[in-house]
């Protein structure tokens, strides 16, 4: 077979072009930059493998395809963490934990006694929680630094260029992954737009993702190892311009003040904010049009979905089978 | 029916827009619920500028009457600048005014509400003030230039349905052609229903739908429930009463056999 080209390098591109490169095919990446960093929707994701959890107000395809996520990543990167995750809401705000266990599967009710058995730090801070013990998290950058590098180690060339992908499929076959920057073709896409805060704080330990209900702010922080974690993320309708609002920090803030005062005293070291791409139902599609093959649509649900997407694109080109995300709209 | 600054309206349905699963979930509730109005939100939603474009298009295209609201203003020149950018976003002079004043229950703050409705309805504006079941601030309103009500049933998102039913009750007695709206704080469709019966309009609802397990089916419920209620007002509820009263004739029946 002749060379795949995959245009985009965040988390679908890299992912699809490892499964291709897994199937024997030749690959080329292009994007426009040659190292993950900020320009892309996947350097500022949260890093849950939490399909259970994302069942709350997801599709059940989300759920279901997620589910591939963490035995994949943890074959292709040694950067799975393997802890569940945990569930709580203040004493106030208790019918939204109701609420979210009764729409989500696999969890177990947790005391106070067993939350902090699980999250020491957290101990008689809430007194009931939810367990999923199965879900996983992963550092987003190490793994696509690891992705990246492990492509390149087997001679896939990563070229820098503003590629079109219509340009290219009149070559050969061309994979598009750009995420949000393929609007310019895709006119169902829209913007879903997300803001973040790193933190530093050395005095809070915790081991797994923690997600704190509140009806107006929700919010999950993910330690990221060394006392540093991630907190998110908003979601607002509309693509993001290149500033976090106050407001989004406000609440983004308030709610860790919330699960642990000591973030009061933590350092900021980053603020991101970008675009998730997304369809109207939220849920991911693969487009076939000849020769070119788009993948988009992954919402918040980049490092989740992205592995079962590969496993489709790489089975519809040499199984011929196709991907129960395919659909029927050809742009 | 009374009518909303001269539309009349399909049904008493009116439907918020935030916080559903996703953009096809919300359509679905529409289609479903036949909801005749969108209430949208510029400020949560969109990110508060030329950014929401995509969600505002989807909003348009639900092909209902869209009533922007000014939901999380705190201050009257918040509201009235918000007013403004939905009239030219969505080309339309119906606003729903909120000013909160209180961060816990979202209680309206009824001064504000009050100028913010006057500033607003000089400017040409057909407010829909969200307010709270209180007469005199009622009558503030109407003075300012509001032609409809739009009264809390409880705290938004609270889904405790009418806090106050006497007060609801004596509101509709005292405003006997001023159209009336139940805003925020239903859960359950029989609620909706209650609120019809007492005469009320219209019912404007958000979290109930939206936090559903199935937004679309309860959107259904609450549109059944509402119409299921304004037949009830219409039709002239019987009285109700302490004693027993039998359906059929007793006198000449052999009742002692």
């Amino acid at each position: 077979m002749s060379t795949i080209t995959v245009i985009g390098a965040g988390v679908a591109g890299l992912c699809v072009a490892r499964a291709l490169r897994d199937r024997g095919a030749d690959v080329v990446l292009i994007d426009r930059r040659t190292t993950p960093g900020p320009h892309a929707c996947s350097w500022w994701a949260g890093g849950m493998l939490a399909p259970f959890c994302e069942g709350e107000s997801a599709e059940e395809p989300v759920v279901r395809l997620g589910g591939e996520a963490a035995s994949w990543w943890a074959r292709h990167t040694d950067v799975l963490q393997r802890c569940g995750s945990l569930v709580v809401a203040s004493a106030r705000d208790r019918a939204d934990l109701a609420r979210f266990a009764r729409r989500t599967t696999t969890h177990r009710d947790v005391t106070q006694a067993e939350i902090a058995a699980l999250e020491p730090d957290l101990d008689a801070r809430f007194s009931r929680g939810l367990f999923f013990e199965s879900e996983a998290h992963l550092d987003p950058r190490a793994a696509l630094a690891q992705l990246r590098d492990g492509l390149i180690a087997e001679g896939v060339t990563l070229r820098q260029e503003e590629a079109r992908p219509e340009d290219h499929a009149v070559r050969g076959l061309t994979i598009d992954c750009r995420g949000f920057a393929a609007r310019d073709t895709l006119s169902d896409l829209r913007g879903v737009k997300g803001e973040m805060v790193v933190l530093s704080c050395p005095e809070v330990d915790l081991r797994r993702p923690i997600r704190l209900l509140h009806p107006r702010l929700p919010l999950y922080i993910v330690p990221r190892g060394d006392g540093v974690f991630m907190l998110g993320a908003t979601m607002v309708e509309g693509s993001a311009g290149r500033h976090v609002t106050a407001r989004a920090l406000l609440e983004l803030l308030t709610a860790a003040y919330a699960l642990h005062p000591a973030f009061g005293e933590a350092d900021v070291l980053e603020i991101g904010v970008d675009s998730r791409p997304a369809f109207a139902d939220n849920l991911p599609r693969i487009r076939r049009e000849g020769s070119l093959i788009r993948v988009n649509g992954l919402f918040r649900h980049g490092f989740l979905l992205a592995p079962a997407l590969a496993r489709m694109v790489a089975e519809m080109i040499f199984d011929g089978k196709t991907p129960e995300v395919q659909d029927e709209v050809a742009a | 029916m009374r009518d909303f600054y001269g539309v009349t309206l399909a049904n008493g349905l009116m439907l918020g827009t935030a916080q559903y699963p996703s953009p096809a979930v919300l359509a679905e509730a529409f289609r479903r619920s036949g909801a005749s109005v969108a209430t949208v939100s510029l400020r949560r939603e969109s990110g508060g500028d030329r950014a929401g474009q995509d969600f505002w298009t989807l909003i348009r295209g639900l092909g209902v009457h869209v009533l922007p609201n000014t939901a999380g203003c705190h201050s009257v020149k918040e509201a009235v600048t918000t007013a403004h950018m939905a009239r030219e976003v969505f080309d339309t002079k119906w606003i729903k005014l909120e000013v909160i004043g209180e961060e816990d229950t979202l209680q309206p703050d009824v001064f504000g509400l009050v100028e913010a409705a006057r500033i607003l309805t000089e400017d040409g504006f057909q407010v829909f003030p969200y307010t709270t079941e209180d007469l005199v601030v009622a009558d503030r309103l109407l003075g300012a230039g509001c032609e409809v009500l739009m009264p809390w049933g409880a705290p938004i998102g609270s889904g405790l349905g009418l806090n106050n039913v006497f007060g609801l009750r004596a509101m509709r007695a005292h405003f006997p052609d001023v159209p009336l709206v139940i805003d925020a704080g239903l859960g359950l469709p029989s609620q909706a229903a209650a609120a019809m019966e007492l005469g009320y309009d219209a019912i404007l609802l958000n979290t109930a739908v939206a936090k559903a397990g199935d937004p679309a089916i309860m959107a259904e419920a609450f549109a059944t429930a509402i119409r299921a209620g304004q037949l009830a007002a219409v039709a002239d509820p019987m009285e109700p009463r302490d004693m027993a009263a039998p359906s059929t004739p007793v006198i000449g029946t052999a009742f002692l056999s």
